[in-house]
């Protein structure tokens, strides 16, 4: 207690279906938050209970000290961005922005001036008498947004608010938000299944799975130190590894046992011990990729492969590397020349290293990791039985 | 150019076979002759002789009685019809719901008029303008529903939810914004009840009683008794009211799709 927005332990079932499992989390005031997960992790639904439009089954949602889970959503001082925008058709862009101070009977004048304001906030001072179905994607888009803004909510739900959007305007859309917040200081709880565009806005993300929140950090602890092999898979690559936690060496750092590799140090901030069965991640990006075995210290960890693969990205080159049973993506950025000066190329025999600290082991301990190992990445989230 | 003319001989011959019975009524209707048969030179006698007609006026008047009840009626009963089956489509309830409103659509008409006859026989109730308002009541609610719920498939229902989410309540949210965006759907609704009840004979002969004769029951006693000219342009009047309702229910349907 005592945060800003708070949701205790809870839950809402449709039928068998737990859409959201038990879920507690707290908000700062001020901060940009958001749900991040694939179709179906209960984000929406954990919004609309915000919102008002979902009653939990069990559990309370607190929004500045006050209780209200059972308040009904048109006494909640939260406005939300729907994903359809869901401007009203037969109103003005000017009717459409007043439509919550009208209803609020404020005064009349004072209206005219927070509309006008508004419309300067997005830009669209000059539009103010079109009807919806007279603006592009992105106009809508921020008539939504001032039409919430207008009320000085709380709380701005936003509901993957540019999934509707094509991808030039998506990014500008995104800088365009960005500032909003700044500018209005107002709490921001915004779902998404992009991660580019939670770890581009975010202050803290929460990262969501089958109704329940898997992580909750910072875009870079997310990123860094996933804590499941859900997140490590769903944010950004990465490479599963199977072992078992060999011994525990220097206190941080662990050597594991990994078939068909030299024995591998890795970081181990949890505390597993010996003989425990994990995964290790690796990003693509932590990669090194040798022509020559290179000669690197203890905390280094040096295998032998063969490129199978080889896609140039523009900003980067990915690389596809054999070694014993695993497939392993590499990312290069600027190195698709090695110092020799020759380009890698198939078949190529080539050394990766990586660094103890690039790893991040996982605990094996639910079957669905397992799945999610013969995953590609961008199939993570998708494919697991989801309504 | 050597485009096909299948298409517009097609379009020709369908048009033919349609409305050549009704042209050539309606042209006889301006028709001097006293019996059909022969052409004895244009006139608007049959028009203004029909303004002579008290009984005509009397049966038009409870016509639209009738008409203007069972479209208030339908509309009330056909909007929240349309309503509980767009939200609640998928529950058991609502597909026999379905299927109830829809059958009033391919059941006979003789079927109903026999039925609903014996039902206010049944029940005691007073042959007259109330158990024809009743029983046009029922198949025009049909016809509403249906025409309300065509619009409802394409109504984004979280706009209803941005209403609330901005701090409109039930009444306001209804008023400010559910029923403007549904006023084209319902108004064509009603005026395709409005059509129907104006035109409907069948039923209408089953379930009147003494005194509540209806435009349409009175142009079929006319054939046996009256005069045929004046039921041409009786028939042509009727037949104008009905065309400019049918196209203004049609505009209204599509306005929103240009």
């Amino acid at each position: 207690m005592g945060e800003f927005l708070e949701f205790d332990n809870v839950s809402r079932h449709y039928g068998d279906i737990r859409a959201v499992d038990g879920v507690s989390l707290a908000v700062r005031k001020g901060e940009f938050f958001s749900l991040l997960g694939p179709s179906g992790c209960g984000k929406t639904t954990l919004l609309r209970m915000l919102a008002g439009f979902e009653t939990p089954d069990a559990g309370r949602v607190f929004l500045d000290g006050k209780d209200i889970t059972a308040q009904p959503a048109n006494e909640r001082k939260v406005n939300t961005i729907f994903q359809s925008y869901a401007l009203f058709p037969h109103l003005s862009v000017w009717d459409n922005i007043a439509f919550g101070p009208r209803i609020a009977k404020r005064p009349r004048k004072e209206i005219a001036e927070d509309v006008e304001k508004m419309l300067k906030l997005i830009q669209l001072s000059d539009q103010a008498w079109k009807k919806p179905d007279q603006l592009s994607g992105g106009q809508k888009q921020r008539v939504a947004i001032a039409r919430a803004l207008i009320n000085k909510p709380q709380v701005l739900l936003l509901d993957e608010p540019l999934a509707a959007l094509d991808l030039k305007l998506r990014q500008r859309m995104l800088i365009e938000l960005d500032l909003i917040h700044d500018q209005v200081g107002i709490t921001f709880l915004y779902v998404t299944h992009d991660q580019g565009e939670a770890m581009s806005l975010s202050d803290r993300i929460a990262v969501m799975d089958h109704g329940k929140i898997e992580q909750i950090g910072t875009p870079a602890e997310i990123y860094e130190a996933p804590r499941s092999s859900f997140v490590a898979a769903f944010i950004g690559d990465t490479n599963f590894f199977e072992g078992e936690v060999d011994e525990i060496i220097e206190g941080e750092y662990s050597r594991l046992e990994i078939e068909g590799f030299p024995p591998v140090v890795c970081f181990n901030d949890k505390q597993l011990v010996d003989g425990v069965p994990v995964f290790i991640s690796i990003r693509p990006e932590k990669f090194r990729i040798w022509r020559e075995k290179p000669d690197l210290d203890w905390k280094h960890t040096v295998v032998k492969g063969t490129v199978e693969d080889v896609i140039y990205l523009g900003h980067s080159t990915k690389y596809w590397v054999r070694v014993q049973d695993y497939r392993i993506a590499v990312h290069r950025q600027h190195h698709r020349f090695l110092l020799d000066e020759k380009p890698i190329r198939w078949h190529d025999d080539v050394w990766l290293s990586w660094h103890a600290d690039d790893g991040f082991m996982l605990e094996r301990y639910r079957e669905a990791d397992e799945q999610l190992m013969e995953t590609p990445p961008e199939k993570v989230g998708e494919a697991q039985g989801r309504t | 150019m050597n485009r096909s003319r299948v298409p517009l001989y097609t379009t020709l011959a369908v048009l033919l076979f349609f409305y050549l019975p009704i042209v050539v009524l309606v042209i006889n209707s301006f028709n001097a002759s006293r019996f059909g048969g022969t052409w004895d030179g244009w006139t608007l006698k049959w028009y203004a002789k029909l303004f002579t007609q008290r009984d005509i006026w009397l049966a038009l008047k409870n016509t639209l009685i009738i008409a203007v009840g069972a479209t208030a009626g339908s509309v009330v009963l056909g909007t929240t019809a349309a309503f509980a089956l767009h939200r609640y489509g998928k529950s058991r309830l609502q597909r026999v719901h379905y299927s109830l409103i829809y059958t009033p659509l391919v059941v006979p008409e003789i079927l109903m008029g026999i039925s609903l006859l014996l039902f206010f026989v049944a029940i005691g109730a007073e042959l007259g303008l109330f158990t024809i308002f009743l029983a046009h009541v029922t198949f025009c609610t049909s016809y509403v529903a249906m025409v309300v719920l065509a619009r409802l498939q394409d109504f984004d229902f979280s706009i209803i939810e941005a209403a609330q989410d901005l701090g409109a309540g039930w009444w306001t949210t209804t008023w400010k914004v559910l029923l403007p965006l549904l006023a084209p759907g319902i108004a064509a609704g009603g005026l395709l009840a409005f059509t129907l009840s104006i035109d409907d004979f069948v039923i209408s002969f089953f379930v009147a009683g003494p005194g509540s004769t209806t435009l349409p029951i009175r142009i079929y006693s006319m054939i046996k008794f009256g005069s045929p000219p004046l039921i041409n342009a009786l028939s042509t009047l009727l037949l104008v009211v009905t065309f400019t309702l049918v196209a203004l229910s049609q505009r209204l349907t599509e306005r929103r799709r240009a």
